[in-house]
């Protein structure tokens, strides 16, 4: 799985070589928080209830009403800064953004300014340039053909996601393709996920990126002119979003122009021309006249807030990896696919936990897990929803290693463990699908291989190593796979004489 | 039914109590009297923009406060009845939930009476700046009751309510009170709840009471104060409010600040102020001067903070949801200006403009960090003050109620009657106004201010001052 390791140095654009223009990367991640209630009020969150029923006089802005901070939220916050390595604030304040839309009621949101709950950190090798707390924006539908604001025949509004508690992280500059954008941002993902703070949905929007992009001369260090790309609002389309504006930009300087600072909007449609357009240049950005929230009094983050969100930490998916490649000597690529998706790593340790016998070598049972167990249920499923237990697991591989078993019949056992559950001595015996010891009877159905398919025989005989396939085939079927293919090997070899 | 008029609050309740004064006389006297009023639009004192048509309903209605009929300022929030804040923006709008104020004085059996007229979101000094006509002060009907709470004020004097809940961001509870003859009380910031009072600036307004006397205000008070979970800035008081019961100030140390009993203060208030201390000496009372050196510099700080929160306060004013909206507008940006445009007031399009401008980027820190800073000064002079004296005595306004029209061209007269009551707000401490004389046959206020959460001890002097002022307000009665 190479797409988890973020190479150090990737070229520049995803174009490969031929650039001398190197792309630098930010990013602005909103991340929902998975909390009871909204930031600032006392409704549930929603997920895909009717429109505006999950409102209050807070969170619809009604004359009057005030906003109370979530102190879940806030604890929510502390985590993502303690996962990230960020240093904590002493305070949680929060300003107003003001500015005018349909889908803020108040006219301003309610964010973080220069105090942000979290500063600085790391996560794999992208700097975090800090973490804030702040209430997402209602939802607005456009209606008509354009789907955007501008000409559309009427705009509606849904104020159930308006007050979602979000963290916004941001990153520093140290992406250096769109690749490893994407890369970063599941490992980031994983995180937050192993954290419980939020879904991490993209699809659903609990997880949304915008990426700031500038391009420079390969081997400089001065940033040029970023623009901020946004509505990427899947891993696909964020690596899609990306690239096309890298293109963009690397178009533009070869041509003698010069990018300008401004706010770009990524269409995803595979027909879009252009598929990335301008939102709004830099002139015309808001002043946010941000100034602080006098509807919430400062709160002094204390020890005790502190200690309650290291305790509430789960071990973290690049701790996990370290830790699974030193304890069971694991490669690094299995490491970390077994620490970042979780729900593997948590298979993969009750199956070693299970005591099997004959025990499974820890690398082979990662395998067999992340190779032919993820095969067979699909990319992305977790495999403690079929029918597999982690010791049946654990019991076959162990089997295999034993040579108890046929890497082939093994994989016919796997079938049934997925699709049916049960014991795999069980339905080794049961299929009589034990491993033949390589006696008489394994020779003498080699024999008669060899006898049914002359041709191949004498050209294996006459050095083409491909040929020995159909002899091989025919025993396996003979054998209904049972036969353990390195002796069957050995035994053609020894029957030609060679 | 005149003998229902000379009650006041405490004591209407006490006759309800003992059954010498039915619930639904004494609801009715004041209903009929705020209908009356309002019915006479123009030729009335204009003091109400909603009157109940009943006394409300229930059986249950029980409590300290059971059968008293309350006044409400328009900004609070009252279920089902129109709270415009005075605005043309929030003409007809009806909240779908009570401010929690208003809601503790029913929970304890008040019944609302009605809504009064004020200063469009609460920001004016004479109540002219309402979208739905100015206030008249009863004492003269071609004078202004003050503001911004000029309706509740008027209609406490003239006797169309028995007393009226306002707010105060910069005076506009102690300066109303002040220029109508009755007492007017801004608690420490945070003792009441300010959910459900449409925001003018949130780190100043503060919830109050307009009353005959001293101890309606504590009887009010006492049902209001108290932590609220809508609201992070209140707080729990730290005791319970107590009915006031001083008749002498011995021992009592009064500081006077030089800075806000001298320039600018009108000759007859001065002389109506300089009699109030000869009569607290003779109480009992120590008067020694005290120094509040950045006081001068509080209405600048104060037309800096309160426009910037005002600015944002008001953008949720915008038409999409609620209130007016401009019609026939083509595009969204049109329809937000030509909204607000339509909708606010001329001093409010001055404030949000100012506190837009204030908060602008690159303006912030000569302007809003500067003004913040003053603010912290004012609140260590206070607190340096009270350190060597019990409570601080000033006029309330520096002028008696003047006359309509006289100041509505010159904004910055206007904002100078705030000048004495200013400071107070910046420092977030209780405050009262209660008329100590006539000048010109109209009333002077006093204004007593004490640190944080000093309350009880605040309304016990001003009950002291008031048995020994004796001051009579029943000329102002229609």
């Amino acid at each position: 799985m190479s797409e988890l390791s973020t190479p150090a140095q990737p070229p520049a654009g995803g174009s490969s070589k031929d650039s001398a223009l190197e792309a630098v990367i930010g990013l602005e991640i909103h991340v929902q928080l998975a909390t009871a209630t909204k930031m600032f009020c006392g409704c549930e969150l929603s997920f895909g209830e009717p429109p505006n029923t999950r409102t209050c006089p807070v969170c619809l802005g009604l004359p009057g009403s005030l906003p109370v901070a979530n102190a879940k939220a806030i604890h929510f916050g502390l985590m993502i800064g303690l996962a990230l390595g960020s240093e904590l604030a002493p305070r949680s304040i929060f300003h107003r953004k003001n500015y005018f839309y349909p889908d803020l009621p108040k006219g301003y949101q309610i964010s973080q300014y220069d105090e942000p709950l979290c500063l600085g950190g790391q996560l794999g090798d992208v700097r975090i340039h800090r973490v804030h707390l702040e209430e997402d924006a209602a939802k607005l539908i456009h209606l008509g053909a354009s789907g955007r604001i501008h000409g559309s025949d009427a705009s509606i509004v849904d104020f159930n996601r308006g007050g979602t508690p979000l963290a916004e992280i941001v990153t520093e500059p140290d992406l250096r393709s769109a690749e490893q954008a994407g890369v970063w941002l599941k490992l980031l993902r994983s995180t937050l996920r192993q954290l419980g703070v939020s879904d991490v949905n993209m699809e659903e929007g609990s997880l949304r990126c915008d990426a700031n992009i500038s391009l420079r001369p390969s081997g400089t260090s001065e940033l040029g002119t970023k623009t901020e790309l946004k509505n990427m609002n899947s891993f696909r389309f964020i690596e899609r979003g990306i690239r096309a504006e890298i293109a963009r930009q690397q178009k533009l300087i070869a041509e003698g122009g010069q990018v300008v600072q401004e706010t770009l909007h990524f269409d995803p449609r595979p027909g879009a021309h252009p598929p990335i357009t301008s939102l709004r240049s830099k002139e015309e950005a808001h002043d946010y006249r941000y100034f602080p929230e006098p509807d919430l009094l400062p709160v002094k983050i204390d020890d005790q807030m502190r200690s309650a969100a290291a305790a509430a930490m789960s071990e973290l998916p690049a701790d996990r990896a370290a830790r699974l490649r030193a304890e069971h000597a694991l490669s690094a690529e299995s490491a970390e696919l077994l620490g970042f998706r979780g729900e593997l790593g948590d298979f993969f340790e009750a199956a070693l936990a299970a005591g099997s016998e004959p025990p499974p070598p820890p690398q082979a049972l990662a395998n067999w897990l992340t190779g032919e167990v993820l095969a067979r249920l699909g990319d992305g499923q977790d495999p403690a929803e079929s029918q597999l237990s982690p010791p049946a697991l654990a019991t076959l591989v162990g089997m295999v290693a034993a040579k108890q078993v046929s890497v082939g019949a093994a994989r016919q056992v796997l079938e049934r463990l997925i699709a049916e559950g049960g014991e795999p001595q069980a339905i080794v015996a049961a299929e009589g699908l034990a491993a033949m010891d390589g006696g008489d009877e394994l020779a003498g159905i080699v024999a008669a291989a060899l006898a049914a398919n002359a041709d191949a025989a004498t050209r294996v005989r006459e050095g083409n190593a491909k040929a020995i396939g159909p002899i091989v085939g025919a025993v396996m079927r003979e054998t209904k796979g049972r036969a353990d293919g390195t002796e069957v090997s050995r035994l053609i070899h020894e029957q030609l004489g060679i | 039914m005149s003998d229902v008029l000379e009650l006041t609050a405490l004591a209407a309740a006490a006759a309800l109590a003992d059954g010498s004064l039915s619930r639904e006389e004494l609801f009715e006297t004041y209903r009929a009297r705020a209908a009356a009023d309002r019915a006479a639009g123009e030729q009335g004192l204009n003091c109400f923009t909603w009157v109940a048509e009943h006394a409300p309903e229930g059986p249950a209605i029980s409590g300290p406060l059971a059968g008293l009929p309350l006044a409400v300022k328009d900004l609070f929030c009252t279920e089902g009845v129109p709270s415009q804040s005075g605005s043309r923006i929030l003409e007809g709008y009806l909240p779908p939930y009570t401010a929690t104020a208003v809601a503790r004085m029913q929970a304890a059996g008040a019944g609302l009476l009605a809504k009064t007229n004020q200063d469009e979101f609460a920001m004016g000094s004479s109540n002219e700046n309402s979208a739905y006509g100015p206030v008249r002060n009863p004492w003269d009907r071609g004078r202004v009751p003050g503001g911004s709470s000029g309706g509740s004020a008027a209609a406490v004097a003239a006797g169309l309510a028995p007393w009226a809940l306002g707010t105060d961001t910069g005076g506009s509870i102690r300066q109303p009170a002040a220029l109508c003859g009755i007492v007017g009380l801004k608690p420490t910031y945070g003792a009441v709840s300010r959910y459900g009072m449409i925001a003018f600036a949130s780190s100043l307004d503060q919830a109050g009471t307009l009353t005959r006397d001293v101890a309606d205000a504590a009887l009010a008070l006492g049902q209001m104060t108290g932590r609220d979970a809508c609201d992070a800035t209140s707080l729990e008081f730290p005791h319970a409010i107590e009915l006031p019961s001083a008749e002498r100030l011995d021992g009592i140390r009064l500081g006077v600040p030089e800075e806000l009993t001298g320039e600018g203060i009108e000759a007859g208030v001065l002389e109506c102020f300089g009699a109030a201390l000869a009569r607290a000496e003779e109480l009992g009372a120590r008067i020694e001067p005290v120094k509040l050196a950045h006081a001068p510099h509080a209405l600048s700080a104060y037309y800096v903070i309160a426009p910037a929160e005002a600015s944002s306060n008001l953008a949720r004013f915008d038409g999409v949801r609620y209130g007016m909206r401009a019609e026939h507008a083509e595009e969204l940006v049109e329809m937000y200006t030509r909204t607000r445009h339509d909708g606010f007031g001329a001093e409010v399009k001055r404030r949000i403009m100012l506190g837009t401008y204030a908060l602008s980027s690159g303006y912030y820190d000569a302007y809003y960090g500067r003004a913040q800073r003053v603010r912290t000064k004012i609140a260590e002079d206070f607190r340096g003050a009270f350190a060597e004296v019990d409570f601080i005595l000033t006029p309330t306004a520096p002028t008696v109620a003047f006359e309509l029209g006289e100041k509505t061209g010159d904004p910055l007269a206007m904002y100078l009657n705030d000048y004495c009551t200013v400071p107070m707000s910046l420092a977030g401490i209780p405050a009262i106004s209660i008329p100590c004389g006539l000048s010109r046959g109209l009333p002077v206020g006093l204004q007593i201010a004490g640190p944080a959460f000093s309350e009880n001890r605040l309304l016990d002097t001003a009950h002291a001052f008031e048995l020994a002022l004796a001051f009579d307000g029943s000329a102002a009665r229609v």
